[in-house]
């Protein structure tokens, strides 16, 4: 700086200028090229580290066997159950999860009266920001002995039921319903908040009730809006992981709902610690088909929201 | 009244779909009640010195999370560390370098990516490519690195925000008045958007405290306490694992007690963290009808 200073030349000086400029742009620059490598590099290694399995095993033992004996004499690697329990668990926790979610949107964004709202609007927030973990928890100690005692009472008479304990894929499910709320209850809301209000008055002025403005007018009007919600929820139930692990069972079946299931996220953690070989291989392989629905479904979300930029 | 235009016919319809809207409201505020309470009721008996100020050790006979704040502190600490430069940067470009077109279309849709993979992929990811491919193993660096992936998009997008959010005349007054465009953003732009740069990596605070999967295969489990200053360095090259990678595995376990205790001084954290977000923005208003 001293130099710079005293440095009488003001050619030199914007010369120094302009090289910290150039500098400045060329960091700034790199700074956001980072995202763009994390996302190609992450891809890049799901492939890498998930296709050797298939070449090994098969992809039809892979992807079409139901049996998951991995550490059997004869091991045997079918994960078509596990993308099953995916597919059905995420399916629930959204058919679910949205009408109360977008009904709760409704309630904030036009039915609530203030005072109410400037209540249920941080806990909303509050619930986003619970770690997952605590939710599994809480899914252990309160779901799970709820699910055992109902478990008892239907199966009273049945020979062939395996008893779970509680741990299910309906405890798996309410649990991602809890997940999926704030994510489908902020996203409605502001798609709904974005509604031109013409629309509104000119429902009233036809004279519409409150709920039929809502129900006819608002809500297909948001509906760009609310599908991005329910598409961002089902990415985010059928990635989570931690809340789910010890909720959901411990071994793979079939899902129905009273039995104990695993879904592509929990297999995952709860052997990757102590998988080895191809069975490694294999757990991999189970990331790459949860990263192939991420991407499908991301793309999906671009695509929605592409279509409708009014409200995005 | 007579006239049956001032009267309104209540529609049945109406009255039940009231019902159901305020009745899914209701489940939502009463999960979130039954949520804290429960966790208050069941952790608080587990909460004293010991258990916040000691690391669990059978010799010493003593069982506490101290290990695990120090490791949730150096990982938040770490991962800001790499991640916020990075993030602010990538704003500032997208902002205030970039002309719109292909090469801003290719970091915007990374960075939406990058928001909606699961933190289990960025585990395995981690685990491979900081882990094995960099060799850094299980470790605080290695977790700290995966999570600065995951935060990145949060603390582009509110910088991103907050910077939208200054008023054109400043940038071109500082200009006008012969400021280069590094001391303009430096000195102008950044402390204008500086409520929202704090939101941002607040939130990623929140994110860093309560990520679970994404830890699990990359930071490990460990929950020894740096004894001497030349562990203080030496340990970010040694796993250690946060309050929420202690709670499950204290959860698995069987040992309830340990994890609603964990559970509850997370809950304080996460309260914490939303009156932070919540003041900050408020604060952010008011600047912004000036």
């Amino acid at each position: 700086m001293m130099n710079t200073r005293k440095n009488t030349s003001i050619i030199r000086n914007s010369q120094t200028k302009a090289l910290v400029e150039t500098i400045a742009q060329i960091i700034f620059t790199v700074c956001a090229v980072v995202a763009v490598l994390a996302v190609f590099s992450i891809t890049l290694y799901m492939f890498l580290q998930g296709t050797p399995a298939f070449a090994q095993v098969g992809i039809r033992e892979i992807l079409f066997h139901s049996v998951w004996a991995p550490t059997a004499q004869t091991p045997s690697y079918g994960i078509l159950y596990i993308i099953l329990t995916s597919i059905i668990g995420t399916a629930a926790a959204v058919l679910i999860g949205v009408p109360i979610g977008v009904l709760t949107a409704v309630f904030l964004a036009e039915v609530a009266p203030r005072k109410l709202a400037a209540f249920v609007r941080p806990a909303i927030d509050l619930l986003a920001g619970i770690p997952s973990v605590i939710y599994g928890l809480l899914g252990i100690m309160i779901l799970n002995p709820l699910m055992y005692r109902l478990e008892q009472i239907i199966f009273a008479d049945s020979e062939t039921h395996q008893f779970t304990g509680g741990a299910n894929l309906i405890s798996a499910v309410l649990v991602l319903v809890i997940m999926i709320l704030p994510t489908v209850i902020n996203i409605s809301q502001s798609s709904l908040q974005a509604v031109q209000k013409d629309l509104k008055d000119a429902s009233y002025g036809l004279g519409a009730s409150q709920i039929q403005t809502i129900f006819r007018v608002q809500i297909p009007a948001a509906k760009s809006g609310i599908i991005s919600a329910v598409v961002l929820g089902v990415g985010r139930a059928i990635g989570e992981a931690m809340a789910i692990s010890l909720v959901s069972g411990s071994s793979v079946n079939f899902p129905l709902p009273f039995n104990s299931v695993r879904f592509l996220t929990t297999a995952i953690v709860s052997e990757m610690g102590y998988a080895a070989d191809t069975h490694r291989m294999v757990l991999f392989s189970i990331g790459l088909v949860l990263f192939v629905f991420i991407m499908l479904i991301n793309t999906l979300l671009t695509k929605i929201l592409k279509g409708a930029p009014q409200d995005a | 009244m007579p006239s049956s235009l001032q009267r309104k016919k209540p529609r049945i319809a109406d009255r039940v779909a009231y019902v159901f809207i305020y009745l899914s409201a209701a489940i939502s505020v009463l999960i979130l009640i039954g949520i804290i309470g429960y966790v208050f009721f069941r952790g608080v008996g587990s909460i004293n010195l010991e258990f916040l100020t000691k690391a669990t050790s059978a010799r010493a006979g003593t069982t506490g999370i101290a290990g695990n704040i120090i490791n949730t502190l150096y990982i938040i600490v770490i991962t800001l560390m790499v991640a916020a430069p990075i993030g602010i940067g990538s704003a500032v470009f997208l902002n205030e370098y970039a002309k719109p077109g292909k090469f801003v279309r290719l970091i915007e849709f990374t960075t939406e990516i990058l928001s909606g993979i699961p933190s289990i992929i960025f585990g395995l990811f981690g685990m491979v490519f900081f882990g094995t491919t960099l060799r850094l193993g299980y470790s605080i660096l290695t977790g700290a690195l995966t999570l600065t992936l995951m935060i990145l998009p949060l603390i582009t997008r509110n910088t991103q925000e907050a910077l939208k959010t200054v008023p054109n005349s400043y940038r071109s007054g500082a200009l006008g008045i012969g400021a280069t465009k590094w001391y303009m953003i430096r000195t102008i732009l950044l402390p204008s958007a500086m409520p929202g740069i704090l939101t941002g990596v607040i939130l990623a605070i929140g994110r860093i405290v309560g990520e679970s999967a994404a830890l699990l295969f990359t930071a490990g489990s460990g929950y020894i306490l740096p004894k001497t200053a030349s562990d203080f360095f030496s340990k970010i090259f040694e796993s250690g694992g946060t309050m929420t990678i202690q709670l499950y595995l204290s959860m698995s376990k069987g040992q309830y007690d340990i994890a609603f205790g964990i559970a509850l001084v997370l809950l304080v954290i996460v309260l914490g963290i939303n009156f932070a977000t919540k003041y900050l923005a408020h604060k952010f208003d008011l600047t912004k009808k000036k």
